[in-house]
């Protein structure tokens, strides 16, 4: 089972390679990690994603709380957050193909943000489903280049996990 | 306080700290610091390996429970650490590890004696910190004494870039601010409420404690509950001491080298209170089968231990002292019952044994000796068969009086501990047991201990191999003692006096209580070579990976008349193997 684990870390060097490093010492397996700024600029904002049971969970939470540059761990249930991935992903674009792909971009609400004479660069947003399925969609034109940003998540209403 | 070059104003930081003494060895990029040290009143041990300031800093860290101060230089001066760090993490021990480093504006250039140590340590240090700036310093060292002795103590490294200890900056002590770090101690009165009703309702208590309780010195607390109640008290390695071994309530150690009476208890209890102790895979032998009756009771100022390695029906963070106060508050008194019979006679039916009598000196007669002639003794060992004699045939009754390399079990960590212990406790007398295995990896420290006239008796128990492994050899491998004979033993005697020492030698019974008396009325370091036999074993035992129940005795079984271990188990060879781990 995935869950989504939001993190407040102080800014400061290594911090990634410690929350890494626990990942890995601990074997717990990340699927994303997402890492930018806050509102204050002396901490960041982790997303990540990890694969396993409640028990796994409930290690994973415990361990990133001895952390002493964490400053918050909370997970965000999926029921109760919004989640948000970005890709760009450059598709092979023939002459034929073009208005083929520009449809899929409609229909996803998705933008082209680069115009060549042999390909496209797509911008989609949205969660990692409507990614993925773009994805797929567009794989039959032939995908020559792939950036995903992993998924951001924020719990809806008013309750905020900050610094 | 005005300005100060880095290097004194980090000497300054350990003096607000407290520190009296720390243990090291120079480099080139130590120059500042050692400069400045040549002015200081806090004293300096120059050791003659960087491995054994670590474990010296650490073994004076347990004796006096204060945090230990060691320090290195950069590259391989802090690579020599590592080991000594690491031994500290696994057992929670308050240290604080300053090395040097290259200056910040070669860190990254792969320069003359440059590691990123700080990186190499991540995984086995509390925390660490890599001073980029001389204003840093008192900030950064606040921090890293704080951290390394609250909550669940451990090892901090701070890495000193040659720079950082000659530029200068104004000194002022900060406060603390540690907005990601609160360490729970204040236990939550509701759980207290149900481990108490639990402890009630119990017929078959066991209370089962480590290290965390002689962290918080919480022993006198234990002894209350513990006699409130009536529940027999199992200790594990890291927490010998904490309930006196003589007391009639008292199982002694658990786990695989454990007493037989503490492991039956155990596998019948209905309720196990764990205090201050981990649940980790030495003390309960094949989890599935650990304590299969009983509902589990975790005391741990960690969270994160809670449910890591067994589940608890009923978790109680907070300080182990504070939670053994409140719940003997919160019980009532019980009467002895007939569980309390129940241990007694396992006790008195299965006590631990060794086979007496012939012409060697047996290793148990020798800690039983060291107990009659000097029962307050601190008792620092190596790791092996010398350090489960150790925990097994003296009676300890003082938490502070047992120092081991539990976790990470460091070979060579003894002798430099001793040092570092009887440093802290002069009026202590101090016993490194040791085999001849593990004193040979930090024997040059032998000319620390005369050098600084560190009055420790190091006591060898030399059976000329790698006793523990070939123990397994011998009961698992078909006798196919691969690499464990060290064939050529140095004289032990001749050693310790080329280094000034006294070197003293038993080898018949009729010689052994002459010549531990001869070490013990010795004012001086004193080495004494003891020979015993490679067959001698560590009994009893719960083979890795089997069940607590099946503990089996050893006693006699160096003499090839017992069946083989494997088929008295019913385990299979392979099963062996794979559970060794």
């Amino acid at each position: 089972m995935k869950h989504t684990i939001a993190l407040i870390v102080e800014n400061r060097p290594g911090v990634l390679v410690r929350i890494a490093g626990l990942f890995s010492r601990r074997s717990f397996n990340i699927d994303s990690l997402t890492v930018g700024a806050t509102d204050k600029p002396d901490y960041s904002r982790m997303t990540i994603t990890v694969e396993g049971d409640e028990e796994v969970l409930e290690q994973v939470t415990k361990q990133l709380n001895k952390l002493i540059n964490v400053i918050r761990v909370s997970e965000l249930a999926p029921e109760e957050s919004v989640e948000r991935e970005l890709a760009i992903i450059k598709v092979a674009a023939k002459k034929e193909d073009r208005s083929e792909i520009m449809q899929i971009v409609s229909v996803f609400r998705a933008k082209i943000i680069d115009v060549s004479p042999r390909s496209i660069i797509v911008e989609v947003t949205g969660s990692e489903d409507k990614v993925e399925a773009m994805v797929r969609l567009l794989r039959q034109f032939g995908i020559k280049e792939m950036a995903r940003t992993g998924k951001v998540s924020m719990v809806r209403g008013s309750r905020a996990v900050g610094p | 306080m005005g300005k100060m070059s880095g290097a004194r104003a980090i000497l300054e930081c350990l003096k607000l700290e407290g520190v009296e003494i720390i243990f090291g060895l120079p480099g080139g990029v130590l120059l500042p610091l050692y400069d400045a040290i040549y002015d200081s009143d806090i004293r300096h041990i120059l050791v003659r390996h960087e491995q054994a300031a670590a474990h010296a800093a650490d073994g004076y860290a347990r004796a006096t429970g204060r945090v230990g101060v060691c320090l290195a230089t950069s590259g391989p001066g802090a690579t020599n650490l590592v080991t000594g760090i690491a031994t500290a993490y696994m057992d929670s021990v308050p240290l604080v590890a300053m090395t040097g480093q290259v200056p910040t504006s070669l860190i990254g250039k792969d320069a003359f004696q440059e590691a990123d140590i700080t990186g190499i340590t991540m995984p086995v240090t509390k925390h660490s910190y890599l001073v980029r700036d001389a204003k840093d310093i008192p900030r950064v060292f606040r921090e890293a004494f704080y951290i390394a002795r609250t909550g669940r103590p451990g090892p901090v490294l701070i890495d000193l870039p040659k720079d950082v200890t000659v530029n200068e900056l104004d000194f002022k002590y900060p406060e603390i601010s540690l907005p990601g770090y609160n360490p729970n101690l204040k236990v939550h009165g509701l759980q207290i409420k149900r481990a108490a009703q639990a402890l009630m309702e119990a017929e078959r208590p066991v209370i089962y404690v480590g290290g965390g309780v002689k962290y918080s010195d919480g022993h006198r607390e234990l002894l209350e509950l513990a006699e409130k109640i009536k529940a027999p008290v199992t200790t594990t390695l890291m927490g010998i001491g904490c309930f006196p071994e003589d007391h009639p309530l008292s199982l002694g150690m658990l786990g695989m080298h454990g007493t037989k009476y503490a492991n039956y208890a155990i596998q019948e209890a209905d309720l196990i209170l764990g205090v201050g102790a981990r649940f980790d895979d030495r003390v309960t032998g094949k989890i599935a089968s650990f304590a299969p009756q009983a509902r589990i009771v975790h005391v741990d100022v960690d969270p994160a231990e809670i449910g890591k390695n067994v589940r608890v029906d009923i978790p109680v963070v907070g300080d182990a002292k504070s939670a053994l106060a409140e719940l003997a508050k919160a019980v009532e008194p019980k009467a002895w019952s007939p569980w309390n019979d129940k241990v007694a006679g396992w006790k008195s039916d299965h006590p631990l044994d060794y086979a007496k009598g012939g012409d060697t000196i047996r290793p148990q007669v020798v800690l039983e000796t060291i107990c009659r002639l000097c029962p307050d003794a601190v008792i620092v060992t190596e790791v092996g068969q010398n350090q489960m004699w150790a925990a097994q045939f003296f009676t300890h009754k003082d938490p502070k009086h047992f120092i081991s390399s539990g976790g990470l079990g460091t070979m060579g960590y003894g002798f430099p501990a001793a040092i570092g212990a009887k440093l802290g406790c002069p009026e202590k007398e101090v016993f490194d047991i040791a085999g001849d295995g593990s004193f040979q990896m930090n024997i040059q420290e032998l000319a620390t201990a005369v050098i600084n006239e560190v009055a420790v008796k190091v006591i060898v128990l030399n059976n000329g191999v790698l006793g523990m492994v070939r123990q397994w050899q011998d009961l698992f491998y078909e006798k196919r003692f691969s690499g464990t004979t060290l064939t050529r033993i140095p004289d032990f005697v001749k050693v310790a006096e080329a280094y000034g020492a006294l070197g003293l030698r038993a080898t018949k019974p009729s010689e052994l209580e002459g010549v531990l008396a001869e070490a013990i009325a010795s004012d001086g370091p004193t080495v004494v070579d003891i020979i015993i036999s490679p067959d001698e074993k560590v009994s009893p035992m719960v083979p890795a990976g089997a069940s607590l129940s099946e503990i089996m005795e050893l006693v006699g079984s160096s003499s090839d008349e017992e069946a083989s271990p494997m088929v008295s188990l019913g385990a299979s060879k392979s099963e062996i193997f794979e559970l060794e781990g």
